[in-house]
């Protein structure tokens, strides 16, 4: 079992996840499962090989720096859980 | 003239040019038999009836007036409905990639791939199930019920564009669009009998597309021809200012007919790759691809033995690389600028909270794995160790396609789909390992960016559709959809109908 229920619940905190305990021992279980199937990669010695993270060699192409018309707020807020004087509204974020 | 259902795109296209058929009576034929069939089939999350059929007549009138001015509209798909699979965004329909975090979500914006079609005439009727943010390979992760597979309703669809394979072997809709990460049309292709394309990386733009990992990501069609995904993917294809991703490639005309009035198949050379028919492999499976290799060979294609090595690393190399960047594109669903937020006091407790209840298992399983695999201390081991055999995956692919000492140059390479026929609901659930084995033979040309084209080539002792795929070179699905429209103009197992 590679990973240890702390490693789980780390692993959920910085995902921002909240599990529940019945969640985290399955999770705890598969996760270990398929990590250690990874571990086939380790046979590979790969010291001289460049990692690939594009498959395509056009690289970044650069558009002209100039601005268009977007979306409008009040289309861009019609989805928001809560709206306030035409903004997003949250809870605080700062301790009082 | 044959049941409006059953005809091909190319077909429907025909009738509807020569006032045989009108757009409204096609609209109505889709919507009927979709009434009758959803609900042994659930294919579709979404149906646009009401714009489809005011669509339909807006067309009609169209197509009046051309064939009364004796000239031929430049919108090759006026009149003509389609599916989309509900990970792209048409501007004013719902959208939610299959989750519930997406519940109620109105995309204010449509898809380029949507758009360029909608521009071409095409009219779209409804949204299809997927597994939840394409993360599967069966639909059965959809937060909405999983998809039936029209040739046996007990078995899954395949996915994660199950929703559009389905709804194109059910004769719900001429054709549709999916997309494929790690085989997500490719593999439902196969499991419902139907054609379907995954271009080259880069060929089709994004813009709109619920993303799930971005060097991977590709937006395909499907359809019952191979021709008709041509039609298809020539009207999505080529580059989008919106997605700086789409490559510059020119999208050519795709001949299906040589100077000599037959398929230009003369020369062409096909790979067949020792990796794919391994142990594990259904024997059925294995007979109908190399059956169908051995039309092609009569048709005229040169078939060598070749190897793709690291073809057993693909698994792994995937499911470290798709997880991470899933992790990072599913960061932006956060509760609080669209979708539900499951109120709390602070808003790290609406991340954690509407995160946690909103995304389905597979979801958070692989937020989880790909965020481990970024994590400080771990990096190195899992990404980075994928990415350089990644490179390693993408060589193979390289030296077949390109002169080397070693082995033939191919133009394609031949190849299962996946390993069995379309499997039972409920097969895998308790075993997601079992399930990313499913999808074996798919991902290595995702993990390469080359395009893949999945076509039926027969069925199994139970009536399930087999499936084969052609892989070729970067930008050069050309070869692969007249190799298999060749193959279509003497076999006909993409003409068979489920019995629903």
């Amino acid at each position: 079992m590679p990973l240890s229920l702390e490693e789980v619940e780390h692993i959920a905190t910085l995902a921002r996840l909240e599990l529940s305990a019945e969640e985290k021992t399955r999770y705890r279980q598969q996760l270990s499962a398929i990590l250690d199937y990874f571990r086939k990669l380790q046979e590979l010695d790969t010291t001289d090989i460049a990692p690939t993270s594009n498959v395509l060699s056009g690289g970044s192409p650069m558009r002209a720096d100039e601005s268009r018309p977007g979306l409008s707020r009040e289309t861009l807020l019609e989805n928001a859980p809560e709206v306030a004087r035409g903004q997003f509204k949250i809870p605080p974020v700062f301790d009082a | 003239m044959p049941d409006l259902i059953d005809l091909t795109l190319t077909q429907t296209i025909a009738a509807l040019r020569n006032g045989e058929t009108s757009s409204r009576e096609l609209t109505r034929a889709c919507l009927e038999r979709i009434e009758q069939l959803e609900p042994s089939l659930h294919a579709f999350l979404y149906l646009a009836a009401d714009s489809a059929s005011a669509q339909a007549d807006a067309a009609d009138r169209e197509l009046t007036a051309l064939r009364k001015a004796n000239s031929q509209s430049p919108k090759t798909l006026l009149g003509i409905p389609i599916a989309i699979k509900d990970v792209l965004t048409v501007e004013g329909l719902p959208c939610t990639a299959g989750s519930k975090i997406l519940e109620g979500f109105i995309p204010p914006f449509t898809a380029t791939v949507v758009k360029r079609l909608q521009e071409a005439g095409a009219i779209v009727i409804g949204k299809t199930n997927t597994d939840e943010f394409a993360m599967g390979s069966s639909t059965e992760n959809s937060a909405y019920g999983v998809t039936h597979n029209p040739w046996d309703t007990s078995r899954v669809p395949g996915g994660s564009s199950g929703g559009s394979a389905a709804a194109v072997a059910a004769r719900l809709i001429p054709a549709a669009l999916g997309t494929d990460t790690g085989g997500s049309v490719r593999q439902p292709a196969s499991f419902c009998g139907v054609t379907g394309l995954k271009p080259t990386y880069g060929r089709v733009s994004r813009y709109g597309l619920v993303a799930y990992g971005s060097s991977l990501d590709c937006v395909g069609a499907l359809g019952r021809t191979s021709e008709d995904v041509a039609t298809l993917f020539q009207i999505m294809a080529g580059r989008d200012p919106l997605d700086a991703t789409t490559a510059g490639a020119p999208v050519s005309k795709i001949e299906f007919v040589g100077a000599d009035g037959r398929p230009p198949l003369r020369g062409l050379r096909i790979g067949v790759p020792q990796e794919y028919f391994v142990r594990g492999i259904q024997a059925e499976v294995e007979v109908g691809v190399r059956k169908a290799i051995g039309v092609l060979e009569g048709l005229g294609v040169e078939v060598h033995e070749i190897s793709l090595p690291h073809t057993e690393y693909a698994l792994p190399v995937y499911y470290i690389i798709a997880p991470a960047e899933a992790s990072a594109n599913l960061a932006r669903y956060d509760g609080i600028r669209y979708g539900p937020r499951l109120d709390a006091e602070s808003m790290w407790d609406i991340y954690y909270r509407t995160r946690g209840r909103k995304f389905g298992a597979e979801v958070e399983r692989r937020i989880m794995l790909g965020t481990y695999a970024l994590s400080a201390g771990y990096y190195e081991a899992y990404y980075g160790q994928a990415q350089k055999v990644r490179t390693l995956i993408k060589h193979d692919f390289e030296q077949a396609f390109e002169p080397s000492r070693c082995c033939a140059q191919v133009d394609a390479i031949a190849a299962p789909v996946a390993p069995t026929t379309a499997f039972p609901i409920g097969a895998h659930s308790d075993d997601p390992l079992a399930m990313y084995l499913e999808d074996v033979f798919t991902l290595p040309a995702n993990l390469a960016g080359v395009p893949g084209l999945a076509f039926p080539v027969g069925f199994d002792g139970a009536g399930l559709p087999v499936g084969m795929q052609l892989m070729g070179k970067h930008f050069r699905e050309d070869v692969l959809l007249r190799m298999a429209h060749a193959y279509q103009q003497v076999t006909d197992w993409h003409v068979r109908k489920p019995d629903l």
